[in-house]
């Protein structure tokens, strides 16, 4: 079965885009939470020689000299984009598997091959049409080569008008293509086996397609040799669908400025909590356990460093936030030590289960937890209405002195009715 | 998070267990004759499918400024935009002019598109052969709330 890997262009600069025409043509960069490092660059920003990833201070001067526009990363506003842009795929495939937020496969069975471009062209105009964000298509018999003909598409080195399908390539353009691209584009390899790869001569994805698929399997992994054969065409990565549900939930933050209180810590943990336990409800799940992680600043090298974490099981499943905070708080107290200066925290979600699959064990006690769920809905109902936060476990606190920092994000135009886009 | 996981079962009495309760019947017997409405339920009306068929192409835009007013759109108003549909002579649009947003009706002048006011006091914009007009959306409706 044909499969397509539909990827949106530079997406949250792309979004940026949308509401900001004005950024149209410039040089845009997004940078990370605390607008650490650039996530995203416009591809006038890549022609700068900005580096993914690449510090912001570090290319301060660069930026003033070029005009280059940063923004610190609105994900609200990506959150959403992201929900219609996949919403317009799905209409595209009764397959659909959402990868990452600016990305999905789509499997394509029942399309006529020589249909295959033309199908990939309708999604491109479709998505750019209703939402304004630019997507590439690539078309191929595996993940992994679709992953890769996408990245031909984008780079322009085949397919054109932004969508590639490898299937209409013959053996030996397919040969030369292959020839040309380092071994590192290819999904699921990395820098470490990338380099490793380099050292036994396989520096093409064309060198690791024809590689002995049993020897890659001896010196890397089954992994890797899962890699080989997706690259001859035999699919061995399934689509996962939606409906997947998620096992685990993050929430962590790096901090604007280092905190060493143990007062701050937890008002982060518990913050990271709460809206790990929203999510949590709004997936429908209970967690069974978490893990509360603190850390101070690797890259402080000169600084005392510190590193922890704890898995705190609940007595029972739980969905609620009182519950899911207080535990937050009892794991912070085992792995808190005075006398580092911390730059992140994060609460993981673990053991999630289908609320309504729960086995009811002998502490359980009906009432409570129709309590317990009734709360809730009240607190969603009313943040939701008022605002995130207006209703949250007083462990959370007012003054959020480790907030992150982003003074360059731009407003939240679909989200907040004080912040709607202007037309005069 | 590169060290080991410390499991710490100690912290489960810690986490308030409760007294023990043993359910037995927990679920309500549904008795009595089911409502004679019942077989006529339909949905409630919904403004969102009413004003936002297209919801992933829909936003909401403020309109600011009184060069619609002709139109019955004023400063303040909220707008319906809808990206996805295909623009037509005398459909009120928003268009990208100058990298900023404004809010016309679409028109024909001599066979070219221009961006026409609905106010006297203001000028269309017309569009040279070669230069590009951008529109950005279609509105479709717009709301005006007069009390909450």
């Amino acid at each position: 079965m044909p499969i397509a890997l539909v990827d949106c262009n530079n997406f949250y600069v792309s979004c940026e885009r949308v509401f900001n025409p004005k950024l149209e043509g410039k040089p845009v960069v997004v940078l990370s939470n605390n607008d650490g490092c650039a996530v995203a660059r416009s591809n006038e920003v890549k022609e700068l020689g900005v580096k993914m990833g690449e510090p912001w201070f570090k290319m301060e001067k660069m930026a003033k000299q070029h005009g280059i526009i940063a923004l610190s990363s609105n994900y609200t506003l990506y959150g959403d984009m992201s929900a219609r842009v996949m919403s317009i795929l799905s209409e595209f495939s009764d397959q659909q598997e959402v990868y990452s937020i600016d990305e999905c496969f789509l499997g394509l069975d029942g399309f006529a091959p020589e249909y295959l471009v033309e199908h990939g062209q309708k999604i491109r105009r479709a998505v750019r049409k209703q939402t304004g964000i630019p997507v590439c298509v690539g078309i191929a018999d595996t993940k992994t080569l679709s992953k890769l003909a996408n990245h031909c598409a984008k780079k322009g080195f085949a397919g054109s008008g932004g969508v590639c399908d490898f299937g209409r390539l013959s053996e030996a353009q397919i040969s030369k293509l292959f020839g040309s691209i380092a071994v590192g584009e290819i999904w699921g390899v990395g820098r470490q086996i990338g380099t490793k790869l380099a050292v036994m001569g396989i520096e093409t994805v064309e060198a690791l397609r024809r590689a002995d698929s049993e020897h890659i399997r001896q010196q890397f992994s089954v992994v890797v040799e899962r890699t080989v054969k997706e690259l001859n065409g035999i699919p061995c990565i399934e689509l996962e669908e939606a409906g997947t549900p998620r096992q685990q939930i993050m929430v962590s933050r790096s901090f604007g400025q280092p905190v060493t209180a143990l007062e701050d810590l937890s008002e982060s943990v518990a913050y990271f909590a709460t809206t790990a336990a929203e999510k949590l409800r709004k997936d429908g799940s209970m967690a069974s356990s978490l893990c509360v992680f603190i850390r101070t600043n690797p890259f402080k090298e000169d600084e005392k460093q510190y590193n922890r974490s704890v898995v705190v099981p609940l007595s029972r499943p739980s969905a609620d936030t009182a519950m899911i905070v207080s535990a937050a708080m009892a794991g912070l107290k085992q792995v808190f030590t005075a006398g580092f200066r911390y730059k992140k925290s994060g609460v993981l979600l673990m053991g999630l289960q289908d609320k309504d699959t729960v086995q009811a064990d002998l502490f359980d006690q009906p009432i409570d937890q129709a309590r317990s769920e009734a709360r809730m809905r009240v607190m969603d109902k009313i943040n939701k209405k008022m605002g995130k936060g207006s209703v949250t476990i007083a462990a959370v606190g007012v003054g959020q002195h480790w907030a992150m920092r982003r003074e360059r994000k731009s407003p939240c135009y679909t989200s907040e009715w004080d912040e709607l886009p202007v037309a005069r | 998070m590169n060290n080991p996981i410390q499991l710490l079962q100690t912290l489960r009495p810690a986490l308030g267990v409760e007294p023990i309760h043993l359910p037995l019947f927990s679920d309500r017997v549904a008795a009595g004759f089911p409502s004679p409405a019942d077989d006529y339920l339909e949905r409630r009306l919904s403004l969102d499918e009413h004003l936002a068929p297209n919801k992933n192409s829909t936003f909401l835009v403020r309109a600011r400024g009184n060069s619609m007013v002709g139109a019955g759109i004023f400063d303040g108003d909220l707008m319906v935009v809808d990206k996805g549909l295909n623009a037509q002579p005398g459909d009120i649009v928003v268009a990208v002019v100058d990298g900023e947003f404004t809010v016309k009706y679409l028109g024909l002048l001599n066979g070219l598109f221009c961006l026409k006011p609905a106010n006297p006091r203001f000028q269309t914009t017309e569009f040279k052969e070669g230069q590009e007009l951008e529109i950005w959306g279609v509105v479709t409706s717009t709301i005006k709330q007069f009390r909450r």
